[in-house]
């Protein structure tokens, strides 16, 4: 610790020489006193270099031409080629706005409801019926994308399914107009079964956050004459702010980053307008007929920075919000 | 146990009593917001088709029948794409759990040499990835399409997890138990396995679940990397059946006809989507009692 004063307390100066030294024989004690730990942390290391770290190494040929006989090193450099055919694409507009859209619904409609939903599930005094709510609530998160799509499509369907049903079991005559073909309605489709699956698991966080809240505030509020109203507003609401504020921002930071999944098995020749996102467009672009690598590379590459910009920015912003309080790094 | 619980309990007030009941009764709408649906499906799977498709189910079972599962127990893919489902999330979830020990028992070591730059390591992919294509380009040239390890393999290590864990290691864990292991002589190995890891169940078992949920439901995945369909899970053979014979509102005869037709897959499926999901929901009854403790972990700071 006190190497940088050395020369000065030490009766003989330390070369230069000495320190190097004298840090690399600590180095190697430090190494062999905790081999074991180097030992299992090898493992998971192993699996991150190959496959987190490995398919960096791929990136490159969102620069290049890539075809399989060359490989990814001997392949011809393109420059910026596939990013101009990206936003020289007539949909491309379309396609970021479906993104952004898509997930400032789903941030606007579905995240104040967890946090309605935790302040009532604590101010309830009936523990058993607490309970009851949650657990239930829970359920649906663990339906599977596959389901949750396939329960939309049989519930949805004007001829056999219950909205079809309930619209002639008041009165309607024949079919309703099917939905789940109709561009319009596809962003309020999958907003509302996603806030429909999640929101029961997303107040799990906010109960955790209240649960914290020291009783004994609750009890001087209720000496003031404070009644439980009062004291969800000054007293519990307060208390979970930060929280939910974080979680605010985090979720402002990947506004980029639609699910691909369940976008990609709502999607349908006939509401492809509106549900053409990025992630989806990488994959059809990249994976499907014909596959151009490179460009779904390009176009995968554009998403991850401006999604890791976005982070960035936003991380930032909490910094100064909490002065160094909250950070995510 | 109510009247020794809070003997100086301040009376409640009117409006307080008043509060009660409107808070319970936007929690009744929730619950029969949450709960219909799927009260619908479980009725449904349990009723005829010619019910369903008339509309006759609306909250329970109408002409009961086992119809559906009958038909879902003889379907033979279901039950490969069963087997391999369980297959998948029982031998990944361990191999995820362990990776996961394995990376958050070190970085929860504060004197760690090279604590820093592992956590570094863990961090970046959080953030930054090589993306769909180029991590297909890998996998395909370490020859591993087609086989059920890359779908064991791929999601080994979670961050979020690893973060879950090392926080519980490091704040739910007496430093002491370390310390005086080492002076009984005790290796990292020792401590982990005899004395960390069994005063670690709550976190285990959050963790676990995670896992094991993400292996059931997983689809992307095997949908890019599997070819052969006896090693398709059952979410891919979920998806093939639910979107098999859709019915185009313009392609049909009367509704007579057409309901009898579809009654039958109608049901069927409703009995697939009750048997493929019952299994992994039942999982979470059991981790109850561990979870509220596992998830403040992940939102504290370590």
């Amino acid at each position: 610790m006190h190497v940088d004063n050395a020369p000065m307390l030490a009766p003989q100066p330390v070369t230069k020489g000495d320190k190097r030294r004298k840090s690399f024989y600590d180095l190697k004690r430090k190494f062999l006193r905790d081999w074991q730990l180097h030992l299992m942390i090898l493992i998971p290391v192993v699996y991150l270099l190959i496959f987190n770290y490995g398919p960096m190494y791929g990136i490159q040929i969102a620069f290049k031409d890539y075809r399989t006989r060359d490989g990814i090193w001997g392949s011809e450099f393109v420059g910026l080629k596939w990013f101009e055919k990206f936003f020289n694409y007539y949909r491309v507009g379309d396609i970021i706005w479906n993104t952004i859209s898509l997930s400032l619904y789903s941030i606007v409609a579905g995240f104040p409801i967890p946090v309605f939903l935790a302040l009532l599930l604590n101010t309830v005094e009936h523990k058993r019926f607490k309970k009851t709510v949650q657990t239930v609530s829970y359920m649906p998160h663990f339906i599977s994308v596959t389901i949750m799509v396939g329960i939309l499509n049989m519930v949805f369907s004007p001829v056999n399914g219950l909205y079809g049903n309930l619209f002639r079991l008041f009165g309607g005559s024949g079919f309703p107009e099917d939905i789940r073909a109709t561009e319009a309605a596809f962003p309020h489709l999958y907003t509302w079964s996603g806030i429909w699956a999640s929101v029961g698991w997303s107040t799990i966080i906010y109960t955790a956050a209240l649960s914290a809240v020291s009783p004994e505030l609750h009890e001087a509020a209720q000496l003031d004459g404070a009644s439980r109203w009062k004291r969800v507003l000054h007293v519990d609401l307060p208390t979970i702010m930060p929280t939910v504020a974080i979680n605010l921002i985090l979720r402002m930071g990947d506004i980029l980053s639609v699910g691909f999944e369940k976008v990609y098995m709502m999607q349908t020749a006939l509401n492809i307008n509106a549900s053409e996102v990025i992630s989806t467009y990488v994959y059809s672009a990249g994976m499907g007929s014909p596959r151009d690598y490179s460009y779904g590379t390009a176009v995968g590459l554009f998403n991850s920075l401006v999604s890791l910009g976005l982070v960035l920015l936003t991380n930032w912003i909490c910094k100064v919000l909490t002065d160094r309080e909250v950070s995510i790094f | 146990m109510g009247r020794l619980k809070n003997p100086n309990k301040i009376k409640k007030s009117t409006s307080d009593r008043v509060l009660q009941w409107i808070v319970m009764s936007f929690l009744v709408v929730f619950l029969i917001i949450i709960l219909y649906p799927l009260i619908y499906i479980v009725s449904s799977s349990f009723s005829s088709g010619q019910a369903v498709t008339s509309g006759k189910v609306l909250l329970w079972p109408v002409d009961f029948s086992l119809d559906g599962y009958k038909i879902v127990f003889d379907y033979e893919t279901v039950w490969t794409g069963y087997a391999n489902t369980i297959f998948y999330t029982v031998v990944g979830t361990l191999m995820n759990v362990t990776a996961t020990i394995l990376a958050a028992y070190p970085l929860s070591r504060r004197n760690f040499q090279g604590r820093g730059f592992y956590a570094t390591l863990f961090l970046i992919p959080m953030f930054f990835g090589g993306g769909l294509i180029p991590t297909y380009l890998l996998v395909s040239s370490l020859g591993l399409t087609n086989t059920r390890i890359i779908i064991l393999l791929l999601g080994l290590v979670g961050t979020y997890n690893v973060v879950i864990m090392r926080t519980f290691f490091r704040n739910s864990v007496p430093g002491e138990l370390w310390d005086s292991a080492r002076i009984d002589g005790t290796s990292d190995f020792g401590y982990l396995t005899k004395i960390l890891l069994p005063l670690s169940k709550p976190v285990i078992a959050v963790v676990s679940l995670y896992y094991a949920v993400g292996h059931w439901n997983s689809f992307f995945k095997e949908m890019i990397y599997l070819r052969d369909r006896d090693m398709y899970p059952l979410q891919l053979i979920l998806r093939e059946i639910l979107n098999a014979t859709t019915v185009d509102a313009s392609q049909m005869g009367s509704a007579e006809e057409l309901a009898a037709m579809v009654g039958a897959t109608d049901v069927m499926k409703f009995a697939l989507i009750v048997v493929s999901t019952v299994p992994i929901m039942l999982l979470y009854p059991f981790i109850q009692k561990f979870f509220e403790k596992g998830v403040m972990l992940g939102s504290l700071k370590g």
